[in-house]
Protein backbone atom coordinates (compact mmCIF):
# COMPACT_ATOMS: atom_id res chain seq x y z
CA UNK A 1 0.00 0.00 0.00
CA UNK A 2 1.59 3.39 -1.07
CA UNK A 3 0.13 6.35 1.04
CA UNK A 4 -1.28 9.91 -1.33
CA UNK A 5 -0.06 13.13 -0.60
CA UNK A 6 -1.12 16.06 1.35
CA UNK A 7 -3.01 18.43 -0.71
CA UNK A 8 -2.07 22.01 -1.51
CA UNK A 9 -1.54 24.37 1.56
CA UNK A 10 -4.08 27.17 0.58
CA UNK A 11 -2.51 29.64 3.10
CA UNK A 12 0.97 29.29 1.64
CA UNK A 13 -0.23 28.13 -2.18
CA UNK A 14 -0.68 31.66 -4.22
CA UNK A 15 -4.45 31.49 -6.05
CA UNK A 16 -4.33 31.36 -9.70
CA UNK A 17 -5.61 35.08 -10.12
CA UNK A 18 -3.89 37.54 -8.74
CA UNK A 19 -4.45 41.13 -10.84
CA UNK A 20 -1.31 43.19 -9.70
CA UNK A 21 1.06 40.61 -11.30
CA UNK A 22 -0.76 41.19 -14.73
CA UNK A 23 -0.33 37.85 -16.70
CA UNK A 24 -1.95 36.19 -14.44
CA UNK A 25 -5.17 37.76 -15.77
CA UNK A 26 -5.93 36.24 -18.87
CA UNK A 27 -4.06 32.91 -17.75
CA UNK A 28 -5.61 31.95 -14.66
CA UNK A 29 -8.55 29.19 -14.44
CA UNK A 30 -11.24 31.07 -12.98
CA UNK A 31 -13.09 27.45 -12.09
CA UNK A 32 -12.27 25.68 -9.37
CA UNK A 33 -10.03 22.90 -10.08
CA UNK A 34 -11.57 19.63 -9.46
CA UNK A 35 -11.11 17.62 -6.01
CA UNK A 36 -9.47 14.06 -6.58
CA UNK A 37 -8.24 10.95 -5.11
CA UNK A 38 -4.48 9.70 -5.87
CA UNK A 39 -4.07 6.99 -8.24
CA UNK A 40 -0.66 5.19 -9.14
CA UNK A 41 0.12 8.22 -11.60
CA UNK A 42 -0.05 11.00 -9.03
CA UNK A 43 1.92 9.21 -6.08
CA UNK A 44 4.38 7.43 -8.74
CA UNK A 45 6.82 10.30 -10.42
CA UNK A 46 9.58 10.07 -12.90
CA UNK A 47 13.03 9.62 -10.89
CA UNK A 48 16.51 10.29 -12.41
CA UNK A 49 19.70 8.60 -12.35
CA UNK A 50 23.17 10.53 -11.89
CA UNK A 51 23.49 9.85 -15.20
CA UNK A 52 21.50 13.02 -16.35
CA UNK A 53 24.33 15.28 -14.37
CA UNK A 54 26.62 16.24 -16.02
CA UNK A 55 30.13 16.75 -14.66
CA UNK A 56 29.70 21.13 -14.51
CA UNK A 57 26.17 20.78 -14.48
CA UNK A 58 26.16 21.89 -10.38
CA UNK A 59 28.61 24.95 -11.15
CA UNK A 60 26.73 27.77 -13.47
CA UNK A 61 30.41 29.73 -12.83
CA UNK A 62 31.70 27.56 -14.71
CA UNK A 63 29.41 25.47 -17.24
CA UNK A 64 28.97 28.19 -20.04
CA UNK A 65 32.45 29.31 -19.68
CA UNK A 66 35.25 29.88 -22.35
CA UNK A 67 38.06 27.94 -21.22
CA UNK A 68 40.13 30.04 -18.15
CA UNK A 69 36.90 31.82 -18.12
CA UNK A 70 34.66 32.52 -15.22
CA UNK A 71 30.75 33.79 -15.32
CA UNK A 72 31.04 37.83 -14.02
CA UNK A 73 29.51 38.43 -10.58
CA UNK A 74 29.39 37.47 -6.97
CA UNK A 75 30.78 34.24 -6.49
CA UNK A 76 28.00 32.05 -4.42
CA UNK A 77 26.96 28.26 -3.76
CA UNK A 78 23.29 28.02 -2.93
CA UNK A 79 22.89 24.39 -0.92
CA UNK A 80 19.96 23.29 1.85
CA UNK A 81 17.81 20.40 1.83
CA UNK A 82 14.81 19.24 0.01
CA UNK A 83 12.28 17.80 2.67
CA UNK A 84 8.26 16.68 2.87
CA UNK A 85 6.01 18.41 5.54
CA UNK A 86 6.99 15.49 7.53
CA UNK A 87 10.87 16.63 7.79
CA UNK A 88 11.84 13.39 5.46
CA UNK A 89 14.55 13.88 3.72
CA UNK A 90 13.77 13.23 0.10
CA UNK A 91 16.35 11.59 -1.89
CA UNK A 92 17.52 11.35 -5.36
CA UNK A 93 15.55 13.83 -6.69
CA UNK A 94 15.95 16.01 -10.03
CA UNK A 95 16.54 19.46 -9.07
CA UNK A 96 17.17 22.04 -12.30
CA UNK A 97 17.51 26.12 -11.81
CA UNK A 98 17.84 28.98 -13.90
CA UNK A 99 18.58 32.65 -13.55
CA UNK A 100 19.57 35.81 -15.18
CA UNK A 101 23.07 36.83 -14.77
CA UNK A 102 25.07 39.27 -12.27
CA UNK A 103 23.36 42.42 -14.56
CA UNK A 104 20.12 40.85 -14.63
CA UNK A 105 20.41 39.52 -17.87
CA UNK A 106 18.71 36.45 -19.47
CA UNK A 107 20.26 34.44 -22.18
CA UNK A 108 16.82 33.99 -23.83
CA UNK A 109 15.84 35.18 -27.52
CA UNK A 110 12.85 36.80 -25.46
CA UNK A 111 14.76 39.10 -23.01
CA UNK A 112 15.78 42.29 -24.71
CA UNK A 113 16.99 44.11 -21.14
CA UNK A 114 19.69 46.88 -21.91
CA UNK A 115 22.03 44.94 -19.25
CA UNK A 116 24.63 43.08 -21.22
CA UNK A 117 25.34 39.52 -21.65
CA UNK A 118 28.14 38.04 -20.31
CA UNK A 119 30.21 35.14 -22.81
CA UNK A 120 30.59 33.07 -19.80
CA UNK A 121 27.94 32.66 -18.15
CA UNK A 122 24.69 30.78 -19.44
CA UNK A 123 22.56 30.59 -16.71
CA UNK A 124 21.33 26.84 -16.53
CA UNK A 125 22.41 24.20 -13.67
CA UNK A 126 21.16 20.72 -12.61
CA UNK A 127 21.71 18.57 -9.12
CA UNK A 128 20.42 15.93 -7.35
CA UNK A 129 19.86 15.17 -4.07
CA UNK A 130 22.05 13.49 -1.34
CA UNK A 131 20.40 10.22 0.86
CA UNK A 132 19.82 13.12 3.51
CA UNK A 133 17.97 15.63 0.81
CA UNK A 134 21.00 17.74 0.44
CA UNK A 135 22.03 19.74 -2.83
CA UNK A 136 24.37 22.26 -3.43
CA UNK A 137 25.27 24.35 -6.51
CA UNK A 138 27.75 27.13 -7.31
CA UNK A 139 26.53 30.14 -9.45
CA UNK A 140 26.93 33.79 -9.68
CA UNK A 141 24.28 35.74 -7.72
CA UNK A 142 22.06 37.12 -10.42
CA UNK A 143 21.23 40.95 -11.00
CA UNK A 144 17.85 42.36 -10.03
CA UNK A 145 15.89 43.85 -13.61
CA UNK A 146 12.72 45.34 -15.08
CA UNK A 147 9.97 43.71 -16.31
CA UNK A 148 6.74 45.38 -18.02
CA UNK A 149 3.91 44.57 -15.41
CA UNK A 150 3.19 48.10 -13.83
CA UNK A 151 4.89 50.79 -14.73
CA UNK A 152 8.23 50.48 -12.76
CA UNK A 153 7.89 46.80 -11.52
CA UNK A 154 11.50 45.43 -10.55
CA UNK A 155 11.95 41.70 -10.20
CA UNK A 156 14.13 40.96 -6.75
CA UNK A 157 17.07 39.14 -7.76
CA UNK A 158 16.41 35.16 -7.90
CA UNK A 159 16.83 31.74 -9.42
CA UNK A 160 13.87 29.78 -10.31
CA UNK A 161 13.85 26.16 -9.43
CA UNK A 162 12.05 22.99 -10.75
CA UNK A 163 11.88 20.50 -8.55
CA UNK A 164 10.70 16.43 -9.00
CA UNK A 165 9.77 14.63 -5.85
CA UNK A 166 9.08 10.71 -5.41
CA UNK A 167 5.31 11.37 -6.33
CA UNK A 168 3.99 13.48 -9.53
CA UNK A 169 1.38 15.40 -6.78
CA UNK A 170 4.62 16.98 -5.50
CA UNK A 171 5.99 18.15 -8.55
CA UNK A 172 6.87 21.73 -8.13
CA UNK A 173 8.46 24.98 -9.86
CA UNK A 174 9.46 28.14 -7.20
CA UNK A 175 11.66 30.78 -6.96
CA UNK A 176 14.34 31.39 -4.35
CA UNK A 177 15.03 35.35 -3.27
CA UNK A 178 18.03 36.40 -1.16
CA UNK A 179 17.43 37.91 2.39
CA UNK A 180 17.76 41.54 2.73
CA UNK A 181 16.71 42.28 -0.92
CA UNK A 182 14.12 45.51 -0.71
CA UNK A 183 12.44 44.32 -4.13
CA UNK A 184 10.96 41.46 -2.49
CA UNK A 185 8.27 43.20 -0.46
CA UNK A 186 8.17 45.21 -3.78
CA UNK A 187 7.49 42.58 -6.10
CA UNK A 188 3.50 41.38 -7.17
CA UNK A 189 5.06 37.86 -8.57
CA UNK A 190 6.10 37.43 -5.05
CA UNK A 191 2.53 38.90 -3.21
CA UNK A 192 1.01 36.50 -4.64
CA UNK A 193 2.14 34.34 -1.71
CA UNK A 194 -0.54 35.23 0.62
CA UNK A 195 1.34 34.00 3.72
CA UNK A 196 4.12 36.50 4.72
CA UNK A 197 6.10 33.83 6.72
CA UNK A 198 5.49 31.60 3.31
CA UNK A 199 7.52 34.43 1.73
CA UNK A 200 10.50 34.34 4.28
CA UNK A 201 10.78 29.93 3.33
CA UNK A 202 11.08 31.55 -0.26
CA UNK A 203 14.25 33.56 0.73
CA UNK A 204 17.68 32.07 1.16
CA UNK A 205 19.61 32.93 3.96
CA UNK A 206 23.41 33.88 4.12
CA UNK A 207 24.84 30.89 5.81
CA UNK A 208 28.51 31.51 7.12
CA UNK A 209 29.18 27.79 8.63
CA UNK A 210 29.08 26.94 4.67
CA UNK A 211 31.00 29.87 3.45
CA UNK A 212 34.19 29.40 1.86
CA UNK A 213 36.67 32.14 2.72
CA UNK A 214 38.70 34.07 0.27
CA UNK A 215 36.47 31.87 -2.58
CA UNK A 216 32.42 32.89 -2.02
CA UNK A 217 29.59 33.16 0.01
CA UNK A 218 26.91 30.36 0.77
CA UNK A 219 23.15 30.54 0.93
CA UNK A 220 20.62 27.99 2.92
CA UNK A 221 17.26 27.31 0.74
CA UNK A 222 15.53 24.64 2.23
CA UNK A 223 12.80 23.60 -0.08
CA UNK A 224 9.69 21.50 1.53
CA UNK A 225 7.66 19.43 -1.20
CA UNK A 226 3.96 17.99 -0.25
CA UNK A 227 3.85 15.19 2.59
CA UNK A 228 2.39 11.86 2.53
CA UNK A 229 -1.04 11.64 4.28
CA UNK A 230 -1.36 8.72 7.29
CA UNK A 231 -4.19 6.62 5.71
CA UNK A 232 -2.89 4.22 3.04
CA UNK A 233 -3.98 4.11 -0.46
CA UNK A 234 -5.67 0.85 -1.54
CA UNK A 235 -5.62 1.37 -5.14
CA UNK A 236 -8.85 2.64 -5.02
CA UNK A 237 -10.62 5.93 -5.76
CA UNK A 238 -13.06 7.88 -4.17
CA UNK A 239 -16.93 7.20 -5.61
CA UNK A 240 -15.21 4.04 -7.65
CA UNK B 1 1.40 15.04 11.98
CA UNK B 2 3.27 18.19 10.04
CA UNK B 3 5.84 20.01 11.04
CA UNK B 4 7.35 21.76 8.33
CA UNK B 5 5.34 24.20 5.86
CA UNK B 6 5.14 23.23 2.31
CA UNK B 7 7.20 26.15 -0.24
CA UNK B 8 5.21 28.17 -2.03
CA UNK B 9 5.36 27.62 -5.98
CA UNK B 10 6.35 30.34 -8.11
CA UNK B 11 5.63 31.39 -11.60
CA UNK B 12 8.27 29.17 -14.06
CA UNK B 13 8.16 33.11 -15.61
CA UNK B 14 8.94 33.44 -19.38
CA UNK B 15 12.33 32.29 -19.13
CA UNK B 16 11.77 28.39 -17.99
CA UNK B 17 13.44 27.37 -21.37
CA UNK B 18 17.12 28.25 -20.18
CA UNK B 19 16.37 25.51 -17.40
CA UNK B 20 14.09 22.99 -18.54
CA UNK B 21 15.44 22.74 -22.18
CA UNK B 22 18.83 23.84 -22.19
CA UNK B 23 20.31 22.31 -25.59
CA UNK B 24 16.85 23.89 -27.45
CA UNK B 25 17.30 27.17 -26.32
CA UNK B 26 21.15 27.14 -27.11
CA UNK B 27 22.43 27.90 -23.55
CA UNK B 28 24.42 24.67 -23.08
CA UNK B 29 25.07 23.01 -26.34
CA UNK B 30 27.06 19.94 -24.14
CA UNK B 31 23.97 19.05 -22.05
CA UNK B 32 21.02 17.01 -22.72
CA UNK B 33 17.47 18.02 -22.83
CA UNK B 34 15.61 16.00 -20.57
CA UNK B 35 12.33 13.99 -21.80
CA UNK B 36 12.85 14.21 -25.35
CA UNK B 37 11.05 10.99 -25.36
CA UNK B 38 8.68 9.30 -23.78
CA UNK B 39 9.52 5.74 -23.96
CA UNK B 40 12.19 3.66 -25.60
CA UNK B 41 11.90 3.25 -29.13
CA UNK B 42 10.92 -0.56 -28.61
CA UNK B 43 8.39 -0.18 -26.00
CA UNK B 44 5.32 -1.76 -26.38
CA UNK B 45 2.26 -0.44 -27.37
CA UNK B 46 0.06 1.61 -30.00
CA UNK B 47 2.50 4.33 -31.42
CA UNK B 48 0.18 7.66 -30.80
CA UNK B 49 0.85 11.25 -31.30
CA UNK B 50 -1.07 13.55 -28.70
CA UNK B 51 -0.81 17.30 -28.88
CA UNK B 52 -2.76 20.72 -29.58
CA UNK B 53 -2.66 24.31 -28.36
CA UNK B 54 -2.53 26.33 -25.04
CA UNK B 55 -5.50 29.44 -25.10
CA UNK B 56 -5.20 32.41 -23.06
CA UNK B 57 -8.81 33.70 -21.98
CA UNK B 58 -8.82 35.97 -25.18
CA UNK B 59 -8.29 32.90 -27.14
CA UNK B 60 -4.54 33.63 -27.91
CA UNK B 61 -2.42 30.89 -28.13
CA UNK B 62 0.43 30.95 -25.46
CA UNK B 63 3.79 30.17 -26.76
CA UNK B 64 6.20 30.34 -23.51
CA UNK B 65 4.47 27.13 -22.10
CA UNK B 66 5.75 23.55 -20.90
CA UNK B 67 4.05 20.78 -20.80
CA UNK B 68 4.87 17.87 -19.27
CA UNK B 69 3.22 14.49 -19.79
CA UNK B 70 3.01 11.23 -17.28
CA UNK B 71 1.67 8.05 -18.23
CA UNK B 72 1.36 4.48 -17.54
CA UNK B 73 3.00 2.36 -20.29
CA UNK B 74 1.01 -0.40 -22.55
CA UNK B 75 0.88 -2.86 -19.49
CA UNK B 76 -0.33 0.43 -16.83
CA UNK B 77 2.92 0.43 -15.30
CA UNK B 78 4.78 3.94 -14.72
CA UNK B 79 8.17 4.62 -14.80
CA UNK B 80 9.51 1.51 -16.26
CA UNK B 81 13.28 0.29 -15.89
CA UNK B 82 14.99 3.90 -16.07
CA UNK B 83 12.81 4.73 -13.88
CA UNK B 84 11.51 7.71 -16.43
CA UNK B 85 10.00 5.81 -18.99
CA UNK B 86 6.44 7.52 -19.45
CA UNK B 87 7.47 10.85 -18.67
CA UNK B 88 8.48 13.38 -21.39
CA UNK B 89 8.59 17.34 -21.88
CA UNK B 90 7.45 19.56 -24.70
CA UNK B 91 7.90 23.60 -25.09
CA UNK B 92 5.35 24.89 -27.04
CA UNK B 93 6.38 26.25 -30.42
CA UNK B 94 7.71 29.85 -29.93
CA UNK B 95 5.66 31.11 -32.98
CA UNK B 96 1.90 28.50 -33.28
CA UNK B 97 2.05 27.56 -29.64
CA UNK B 98 1.67 23.90 -30.42
CA UNK B 99 3.01 20.83 -28.79
CA UNK B 100 3.21 17.43 -30.08
CA UNK B 101 4.15 14.37 -28.55
CA UNK B 102 5.10 10.88 -30.35
CA UNK B 103 4.10 8.22 -27.03
CA UNK B 104 2.25 5.14 -26.34
CA UNK B 105 -1.39 4.54 -25.42
CA UNK B 106 -1.49 3.92 -21.53
CA UNK B 107 -3.20 0.56 -20.58
CA UNK B 108 -6.48 1.78 -18.31
CA UNK B 109 -5.65 1.65 -14.44
CA UNK B 110 -7.50 0.47 -11.70
CA UNK B 111 -11.56 1.91 -12.03
CA UNK B 112 -9.57 4.97 -14.49
CA UNK B 113 -9.90 5.45 -17.77
CA UNK B 114 -6.58 5.28 -20.04
CA UNK B 115 -5.27 8.84 -19.97
CA UNK B 116 -1.81 11.14 -19.70
CA UNK B 117 -1.24 12.94 -16.77
CA UNK B 118 -0.78 16.69 -18.04
CA UNK B 119 1.22 19.43 -15.94
CA UNK B 120 1.44 22.91 -17.47
CA UNK B 121 3.99 25.71 -16.83
CA UNK B 122 4.39 28.99 -17.89
CA UNK B 123 4.36 32.62 -17.49
CA UNK B 124 1.34 33.84 -16.02
CA UNK B 125 0.38 30.68 -13.49
CA UNK B 126 1.86 31.36 -9.98
CA UNK B 127 0.96 27.18 -9.75
CA UNK B 128 1.54 25.13 -12.54
CA UNK B 129 -1.73 23.78 -13.72
CA UNK B 130 -3.09 19.62 -13.36
CA UNK B 131 -4.97 18.49 -16.06
CA UNK B 132 -5.69 14.81 -18.41
CA UNK B 133 -5.84 13.72 -21.52
CA UNK B 134 -8.10 10.97 -22.53
CA UNK B 135 -9.04 9.74 -25.88
CA UNK B 136 -12.27 9.67 -27.07
CA UNK B 137 -12.29 6.10 -28.43
CA UNK B 138 -11.98 4.90 -25.08
CA UNK B 139 -14.05 3.43 -22.56
CA UNK B 140 -15.00 6.14 -19.95
CA UNK B 141 -17.83 4.62 -17.96
CA UNK B 142 -16.84 4.62 -14.19
CA UNK B 143 -13.73 6.91 -14.70
CA UNK B 144 -14.08 9.05 -11.02
CA UNK B 145 -12.48 11.98 -12.94
CA UNK B 146 -14.63 12.42 -15.74
CA UNK B 147 -17.68 11.69 -13.67
CA UNK B 148 -16.56 14.57 -11.18
CA UNK B 149 -16.31 16.99 -14.37
CA UNK B 150 -19.75 16.61 -15.77
CA UNK B 151 -20.27 18.49 -18.60
CA UNK B 152 -17.17 19.63 -18.37
CA UNK B 153 -15.68 16.66 -19.07
CA UNK B 154 -15.05 16.66 -22.73
CA UNK B 155 -12.76 19.19 -21.89
CA UNK B 156 -10.14 16.75 -21.09
CA UNK B 157 -11.02 14.06 -23.91
CA UNK B 158 -8.22 14.61 -26.93
CA UNK B 159 -10.44 14.33 -30.84
CA UNK B 160 -8.77 12.35 -33.53
CA UNK B 161 -7.30 15.22 -36.16
CA UNK B 162 -5.30 13.64 -39.32
CA UNK B 163 -2.54 12.30 -37.20
CA UNK B 164 -3.17 13.17 -33.95
CA UNK B 165 -4.84 13.29 -30.77
CA UNK B 166 -5.96 16.55 -30.26
CA UNK B 167 -6.73 18.22 -27.02
CA UNK B 168 -6.64 22.00 -26.92
CA UNK B 169 -6.14 23.61 -23.31
CA UNK B 170 -8.24 26.86 -22.52
CA UNK B 171 -6.59 28.59 -19.35
CA UNK B 172 -9.65 30.87 -19.12
CA UNK B 173 -12.97 31.89 -20.70
CA UNK B 174 -15.66 29.39 -22.21
CA UNK B 175 -14.68 26.13 -22.66
CA UNK B 176 -12.31 26.40 -19.68
CA UNK B 177 -10.68 23.10 -19.41
CA UNK B 178 -10.98 21.02 -16.22
CA UNK B 179 -8.00 21.55 -14.08
CA UNK B 180 -7.29 19.42 -11.21
CA UNK B 181 -6.25 19.89 -7.44
CA UNK B 182 -4.29 17.06 -7.37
Amino acid sequence: MTHAFNPPDPAVQPPALTPTYRSTRLRAPLHTPLSMEHGPGEIAGPRFGQNVIGPLDDDLMLNHARPGHSALGERILVHGHLMDEVARPVAGALIEVWQANAAGRYRHARDGYLAPLDPDFGGCGRCMTDAQGAFAFRTIRPGPYPWPNGGNDWRPAHIHFSVFGDGFAQRLITQMYFQGDPHISLCPIVGAVPDSAAVERLTARLDMDATVPMDLRAWRFDIVLRGRRQTPFENRMEGA
Amino acid sequence: MTTLRQTPSQTAGPYLHIGCAPVASGVRPGAGDLGAAAFPDDAPGEVVQVGGLILDGAGEAVTDAMVEVWQADAAGRFGGASGHAGWARRMVDPTTGEWRLRTIRPAALPAQAPHLMLWIAARGLNCALHTRLYFADDDHSGDPVLAAAGARAATMIARPDWDIHRLDIHLQGEGETVFLAV
